[in-house]
C-alpha cells in the first residue's frame, strides 16, 4: 500500500538506483544488490519502483527477490556472520562450532538476536574448504574456527 | 628487501593481514627497507599465512606465520623457516600450468603478469585464424573443468559456426561446490590468466561481449576480479568484460540457470535444447565455460596444444587442479596431470587426516559427488575411471572424513540440500529431495523397508531431473548407502 514521506523516498531512492544500472544487459541483479546495500534489506515500496525503472512486472522482480537467499524483505542484525555448513566444514568439526555459536546468541538458523546486534546466516561453502570451519563476518574471511575463535571474531 | 605475503582469502581467513602489518612494523623499527608484495596462495594452505622473503634471488618460506615472528621472520632466525618454496615437497610433486603465477605475481601488476609470460596465448591467437584456435584447443584435448568434461574445443567450434550476429563468451565462476577453491584461488591469484582465456575464446568463436559470473560468497574474488577487468580493458579491446555478481543461490552453477540469473531472472534451469552454444546469453550463440577450463587456454596457445595434450591419462588429458580438504594433515590445492589415484592424494599427498584416526570416506566432486571408501582408493583421477567407479570428478574437490562420520548423516545432508537449493522447476529434485529427507528419517528410526524405497527415489531423481542438483543428488546418497551399509542399520539392529 502506498504511504506517506519516507515510503516515497524508499520508492525515489531505488529507483534512481535502477536508473544507473538501466542501460546495462539483465540489470536485475545489479540493481537488487544496490538497493540492498543501500537500505540494508529489499523495502517492499522499492519494488514497484525497480518494476517501473527497468519496464517488468511487480510479480518479475518479486519472483527474483524472492528466489536467491542473498535477497532480504527484512533488516538483518548489525553484524551478519555467515557460516559454512557443507561437507568440507563438518569434517572439519564445523557442525558443533556453529551449534555452540547459536546456542550463545540463542537463535537459529537465519535468526537474528533480540537487541539487533547479530543475524547468522547458513552458507554452503565460502571456498575456505582448507581452513575449515570457515566464516566470513561482515564480509571478512575466519578460518580454521573453534567455538571461542568464533565467538571472538563476532564479538570483535 | 623482498617480502610475500598471500592476499588469497584463505591466507586472509588465518590472519595473514595482521602478519602483513607486523612485517612492515617490524622492518621499520629494525630499519630495513621493506617491499611488501601481497600476492596470491602457493596452494599450501595448512601452512598459511606462509611468509616468503626473498634472498639472493630465492623465495624462502615461513610458516604458518603469526604477527610475532615478524622480527625474526626479518632477521632469518626463525623457527618456523621451511626454507626454499619451490624445494618443499608439495611444490616439488606438482607440475603447475594453469596456476604457474599464482602465489608467485602480484595478482594486478599487469607488468608482472607480462613478465611472467602473460598474453603470449592470446597474441598467438590474435595471429591466427579463429577456426585454428578452436583447432588448436580441440588438439589439447582439453575438456571442461566445471564437472561435465565436455570438449571445450567442439563447444567453441559449436559457438563459432553458430549464425548470429552477437555472440557471449561467459565464465561460471559460480563455484559452489564445497571441497573446491581452485576458481576462487585463481581469480585472486592471477585474474589476468582468466581474463586472456576469455579473450582467447572471444577472438575463437566471434564474441563482442563476456561476462564473468561470480558467487557472492566469494568477495575477495569479486573485487580482484573487477579491478583485473578495469586494468586489461585496453588489452582485450573491442572485447568487452563485465563481472556479475551471483546471490547465493547454488544452482545458478548449472549454466542454463547461470544464464537466466545473468538476464535478470529467477535462477531457473532452462531445458536443452536448445544447447547454450547456439541459443545462450538472451538468446545468442554463448561459450559457457568454467574459470579452469578458460584460464588452461592460454598455457595451451602460447606454448602449442601437443605438450598439454601429451600429459594425463585416457581421455582426461593436460592438469587438473586438485583442492584437497576436509580432515586432512596438508590441505590445499594441488596441480597435476589426470592419472594419480585417490589413495595417493589422500595419503601421500594429504598425509591422512589431521585427527590421526583411519579415513572412512572421501568425497570426490562436491555434493553431488559420490563416497568413496578406502575399498576404492586406486581408483585414478579420470574422467572415465570415476564414471566406471560410481563417481564423479566435478571440479575436483576431495573431502576426506575419518572414521566418525555418520554416513547416514552425509546421506541425509545431500537430501537436505537439495531441496533447499532446487531451483523448483522439475519435479522429480523439487519433491525428491523432501521425500529423501523424509525417507532417510525412516531409515534412521529403524525402518528397513524404506531402503528399496530411497533406492527407487533415486533411481526417478537421476533418469528424471533437468539438471545435475537433482540428478545427481542420487550419487552421495546411493554411494553411501552401498558402500557404508552398517550406518543405515545401525537402530534397526539396535532394536533387535
Amino acid at each position: 500500500m502506498p504511504s506517506s514521506n519516507p515510503a516515497g523516498s524508499v520508492a525515489d531512492r531505488a529507483a534512481a538506483i535502477a536508473a544507473v544500472h538501466a542501460g546495462r544487459e539483465g540489470p536485475l541483479l545489479p540493481v537488487l544488490h544496490d538497493v540492498q546495500a543501500a537500505f540494508g534489506h529489499i523495502p517492499a515500496d522499492a519494488v514497484p519502483a525497480i518494476a517501473a525503472a527497468l519496464n517488468l512486472s511487480r510479480a518479475e522482480v518479486h519472483g527474483v527477490v524472492t528466489f536467491y537467499h542473498d535477497f532480504r524483505t527484512a533488516p538483518a542484525g548489525r553484524r551478519v556472520v555467515k557460516l559454512c555448513r557443507a561437507e568440507a566444514c563438518q569434517a572439519a568439526g564445523g557442525a558443533a562450532v556453529a551449534e555452540a555459536l547459536l546456542a550463545r546468541l540463542g537463535i537459529g538458523w537465519g535468526g537474528t538476536t533480540a537487541d539487533g546486534a547479530v543475524t547468522v546466516e547458513a552458507v554452503y561453502c565460502l571456498g575456505l574448504c582448507a581452513c575449515a570451519p570457515a566464516a566470513l563476518v561482515d564480509g571478512a574471511p575466519a578460518g580454521r574456527l573453534d567455538a571461542e575463535a568464533l565467538a571472538a571474531a563476532v564479538q570483535a | 628487501m623482498r617480502v610475500f605475503v598471500p592476499q588469497d582469502a584463505a591466507a586472509r581467513a588465518v590472519g595473514a593481514d595482521l602478519v602483513a602489518t607486523a612485517l612492515a612494523a617490524a622492518a621499520a623499527r629494525l630499519g630495513i627497507d621493506l617491499a611488501l608484495v601481497r600476492t596470491g596462495s602457493r596452494g599450501m594452505v595448512w601452512l598459511e599465512p606462509l611468509v616468503e622473503v626473498e634472498v639472493a634471488g630465492v623465495r624462502r618460506g615461513f610458516g604458518p606465520a603469526a604477527p610475532e615472528d615478524a622480527a625474526a621472520i626479518l632477521d632469518g632466525t626463525s623457527p618456523k623457516a621451511l626454507g626454499p618454496v619451490a624445494d618443499l615437497p608439495w611444490m616439488r610433486g606438482q607440475l603447475r600450468l594453469t596456476f604457474a603465477r599464482v602465489g608467485v605475481t602480484d595478482p594486478l601488476s599487469l607488468a608482472d603478469y607480462a613478465a611472467h609470460g602473460g598474453w603470449r596465448g592470446l597474441a598467438a591467437a590474435r595471429a591466427m585464424d579463429p577456426a585454428a584456435v578452436v583447432a588448436a584447443v580441440k588438439a589439447s584435448g582439453l575438456r571442461g573443468r566445471g564437472g561435465a568434461g565436455f570438449p571445450a574445443g567442439i563447444k567453441w567450434d559449436t559457438v563459432r559456426t553458430a549464425p548470429g550476429p552477437l555472440k557471449s563468451v561467459v565464465c561460471n565462476a559460480d563455484e559452489g561446490d564445497s571441497g573446491t577453491f581452485a576458481d576462487r584461488m585463481l581469480m585472486e591469484g592471477d585474474p589476468f590468466c582468466l581474463i586472456e582465456g576469455m579473450a582467447i575464446a572471444a577472438h575463437a568463436v566471434g564474441a563482442q561481449t563476456g561476462y564473468i559470473y561470480i558467487r557472492s560468497e566469494y568477495p575477495d574474488a569479486i573485487r580482484v576480479m573487477e579491478a583485473a577487468v578495469s586494468a586489461a580493458r585496453p588489452l582485450v579491446a573491442p572485447f568487452e568484460i563485465e563481472v556479475r555478481v551471483g546471490a547465493g543461490a547454488y544452482v545458478c552453477g548449472e549454466e542454463t540457470a547461470l544464464l537466466n540469473s545473468l538476464e535478470g531472472r529467477r535462477g531457473e534451469v532452462r531445458a536443452k535444447p536448445p544447447l547454450p552454444a547456439l541459443q545462450g546469453l538472451f538468446g545468442r550463440p554463448t561459450v559457457v565455460n568454467n574459470v579452469l577450463t578458460l584460464a588452461a587456454v592460454p598455457h595451451i596457445l602460447a606454448e602449442g596444444p601437443e605438450g598439454y595434450a601429451a600429459l594425463g591419462t585416457g581421455r582426461s588429458r593436460g592438469t587438473i587442479p586438485l583442492q584437497i580438504a576436509g580432515n586432512v594433515r596438508r590441505g590445499g590445492l594441488y596441480e597435476a596431470p589426470f592419472g594419480l589415484t585417490l589413495g595417493q592424494i589422500v595419503h601421500d599427498i594429504a598425509g591422512g587426516t589431521a585427527t590421526g584416526r583411519p579415513v572412512k570416506a572421501v568425497q570426490v566432486g562436491g555434493p553431488l559427488g559420490a563416497w568413496f571408501p578406502p575399498a576404492l582408493f586406486d581408483t585414478v583421477i579420470d574422467y572415465e575411471a570415476f564414471a566406471a567407479a560410481g563417481g564423479l570428478i566435478g571440479h575436483a574437490g576431495i573431502v576426506v572424513m575419518d572414521d566418525t562420520a555418520d554416513m547416514l548423516a552425509m546421506a541425509r545432508f545431500a537430501m537436505e540440500f537439495c531441496a533447499i537449493e532446487s531451483c523448483g522447476k522439475c519435479t522429480p529434485c523439487r519433491i525428491g529431495a523432501v521425500r529423501g529427507v523424509e525417507t532417510i528419517d525412516r531409515i534412521a528410526a529403524g525402518d528397513l523397508a524404506a531402503l528399496p524405497l530411497l533406492a527407487d527415489l533415486c533411481a526417478t531423481m537421476k533418469a528424471g531431473s533437468l539438471c545435475a542438483l537433482g540428478g545427481f543428488t542420487p550419487y552421495p546418497v546411493m554411494s553411501a548407502v552401498t558402500h557404508f551399509p552398517d550406518d543405515f542399520r545401525r537402530m534397526a539392529r539396535a532394536a533387535e
